[in-house]
């Protein structure tokens, strides 16, 4: 009983504290709407609104919460391309998220393989990966616009299902989402004990056995720890690219709901793609719990 | 009758330090061999040798009169640190060796293979376990089946035994020494303790260590009856012995190693406090312990008779 109470308090009262606080400041922050009446020289009475406060556009809690409530209470409703539910926002986010990282993985770990198994190959590509590895979203996608400048693919109704910025999206998530696979799988690969190679040997085992008896078993703890990084980054990298090509998703929402002054609006897309990062890691997390080892 | 394993003038060393030097080691089908030496002499670089995992600088090493040229599964090798691949059941461990070495067994045969080794170590009741579940004893044990499931011809044991306590390897030692009174394979045991080797093995080997690299020394035969009552030979004087020769060996041979340095030490003669006389506290004249040495007179009480 006593250790439940301690649980609650842990887990639950001591989180609740937290996020009172940040409410506290948050309303302390945000402007309000002030009425004022006045009467004009023709002796009308006008009714004038104004907001004041320390930053004055910002939103409060509750005005957000007004704002916000047609997109949660209805999370799957479609009234239009860029004015959908949340949860239907956050679906196509995922998938386009799901396919980049796909492609991130595919190309990652045979590239961590052959880094952690081969020093030449390490030595070569090394430079080329410190390089390109600290390249922000926001770079690559101009350049992914540029090579796929051609893609067009049409749907069965005569439009385009798959086009230049669809391929730009791919290309950017992947090509940021791939590093942390990739030099994870390395640091697996290269941690491999002597000990299991030895056994690998003795038993004389192929080359694939070896990749797929004794290699990858041993690495795979590593990768998974790579391939939660990098959906982290590509959930990461989605925003910045669905507000650059504006496509609908909970980015693309994001960035129009700024451009049409709806401030509350983007704090509803900022508090859901935290929620569904953190949703993300933490399933990660348990799969990742699943495969370790030693 | 012919050698099955044949070692002339073998030499190896790691970045120009000599580690072996001048191994000449002829061991005989369904020898139990025991190789001894201390810690860091090259025990285990000259079981890689014979396992094929390193190559000689100098001299042949050769297997049924061929040179060994790599590891293969005629020649098990048992590592000290067991290793066991940590994601497979015990099962699994002793099946993939089972699966490369017996590619024509149904897959039947192979598992009544498998189980007839995991019952040979007797782990039938922790054949689903996975390694870390298990002793230090235990999974000595499944390295021990995995590598005898492989039929090697040579069994090579690289200090099997010497991360376990003294009562599990008193055990396992007699198990292995069972399993090999049963099927008779070739065994060099490499080991650091002079009680197993002259348990075990029917031939002990010192492991010299010298300036310029460990070499073989002279061979000491055992030849206590089997299968051997550990509780009766550790008390016969035969075996006493036997011990005294083997660690007078290893002890002159350590000796030459090691340059003698004459150095005068001084015994500490710190007196006891009386802790009956009061402490006065001063702040910067403490009190030191007094020394026998720095005496001038000292008072030694005697009853009087």
């Amino acid at each position: 009983m006593k250790l439940f109470e301690k649980l609650k308090l842990d887990t639950l009262i001591l989180p609740l504290i937290a996020i009172l606080i940040c409410l506290g400041a948050w309303s302390f922050l945000s402007g309000k709407a002030k009425v004022s009446t006045s009467v004009d020289d023709w002796g009308d009475t006008v009714t004038k609104t104004e907001r004041v406060g320390i930053s004055a556009d910002l939103p409060s809690p509750s005005e957000t919460w007004i704002a916000s409530k047609p997109y949660i209470v209805e999370p799957l409703a479609k009234r239009g391309e860029l004015d959908q539910g949340i949860l239907r926002f956050t679906w196509l986010s995922l998938k386009l998220v799901a396919q980049g990282y796909l492609l991130a993985l595919v190309i990652g770990t045979p590239i961590g393989f052959f880094l952690g198994l081969s020093k030449n190959f390490t030595k070569a590509f090394d430079p080329i990966i410190q390089v390109l590895r600290p390249v922000s979203p926001l770079a690559w996608l101009p350049l992914g616009m540029v090579m796929f400048s051609g893609m067009k693919i049409l749907g069965a109704d005569g439009r385009v299902s798959f086009g230049t910025s669809d391929a730009a999206a791919l290309f950017t998530i992947a090509i940021c989402a791939m590093w942390p696979t990739v030099l994870n799988t390395a640091v697996g690969v290269r941690a491999v004990p002597q000990d299991y190679l030895n056994v690998a040997k003795v038993l004389k085992l192929s080359r694939t056995k070896t990749l797929f008896k004794v290699l990858i078993p041993s690495a795979l703890p590593y990768m998974f720890t790579g391939f939660r990084l990098s959906l982290g980054i590509a959930w990461l990298v989605i925003v910045a690219v669905e507000m650059l090509i504006g496509k609908p998703g909970i980015g693309g929402f994001l960035w129009q709901q700024y451009n049409a002054n709806s401030f509350a609006h983007i704090i509803l897309s900022i508090l859901t793609i935290g929620v569904v990062g953190f949703i993300l890691d933490r399933g990660m997390s348990l799969i990742e719990s699943r495969f370790r080892t030693a | 009758m012919k050698p099955i394993l044949e070692l002339t003038g073998v030499s190896k060393g790691f970045n120009g330090v000599s580690v072996l030097k001048d191994i000449n080691l002829t061991v005989n089908e369904g020898d139990f061999v025991s190789i001894i030496g201390y810690s860091g002499t090259g025990k285990s670089t000259l079981i890689s040798l014979i396992a094929g995992l390193l190559k000689p600088d100098a001299g042949s090493a050769k297997m049924d009169d061929s040179p060994i040229t790599g590891p293969g599964p005629e020649r098990g090798i048992v590592f000290q640190n067991y290793s066991l691949l940590p994601w497979l059941t015990v099962t699994e461990n002793i099946r993939l060796a089972v699966d490369q070495i017996y590619p024509s067994m149904t897959p039947a045969e192979r598992t009544s293979h498998v189980q007839k080794h995991v019952e040979m170590v007797k782990l039938g009741h922790a054949a689903g376990k996975y390694p870390r579940e298990l002793s230090g004893g235990m999974r000595q044990r499944v390295s021990v089946a995995r590598t005898l499931a492989a039929n090697p011809r040579i069994l090579l044991l690289d200090e099997p035994l010497s991360a376990l306590d003294a009562l599990t390897r008193a055990t396992l030692q007699d198990e292995i020494a069972d399993i090999w009174q049963k099927n008779r394979t070739t065994v060099i045991w490499i080991t650091n303790d002079p009680d197993e080797a002259l348990l075990v093995a029917d031939r002990v080997i010192p492991l010299i260590p010298g300036q310029t690299g460990a070499t073989l020394g002279e061979e000491i035969p055992v030849g206590f009856a089997r299968p051997r009552n550990r509780r009766e030979l550790l008390q016969a004087p035969e075996f006493k012995n036997l011990k005294l020769r083997l660690v007078n060996t290893l002890l002159d041979a350590k000796r030459g190693t090691i340059p003698t340095l004459t150095r005068k030490l001084s015994p500490p003669d710190i007196l006891p406090e009386d802790l009956g006389k009061k402490r006065e506290f001063s702040l910067f004249d403490r009190p030191s312990p007094r020394r026998r040495s720095q005496l001038q007179r000292e008072e030694v009480q005697v009853e009087a008779s």
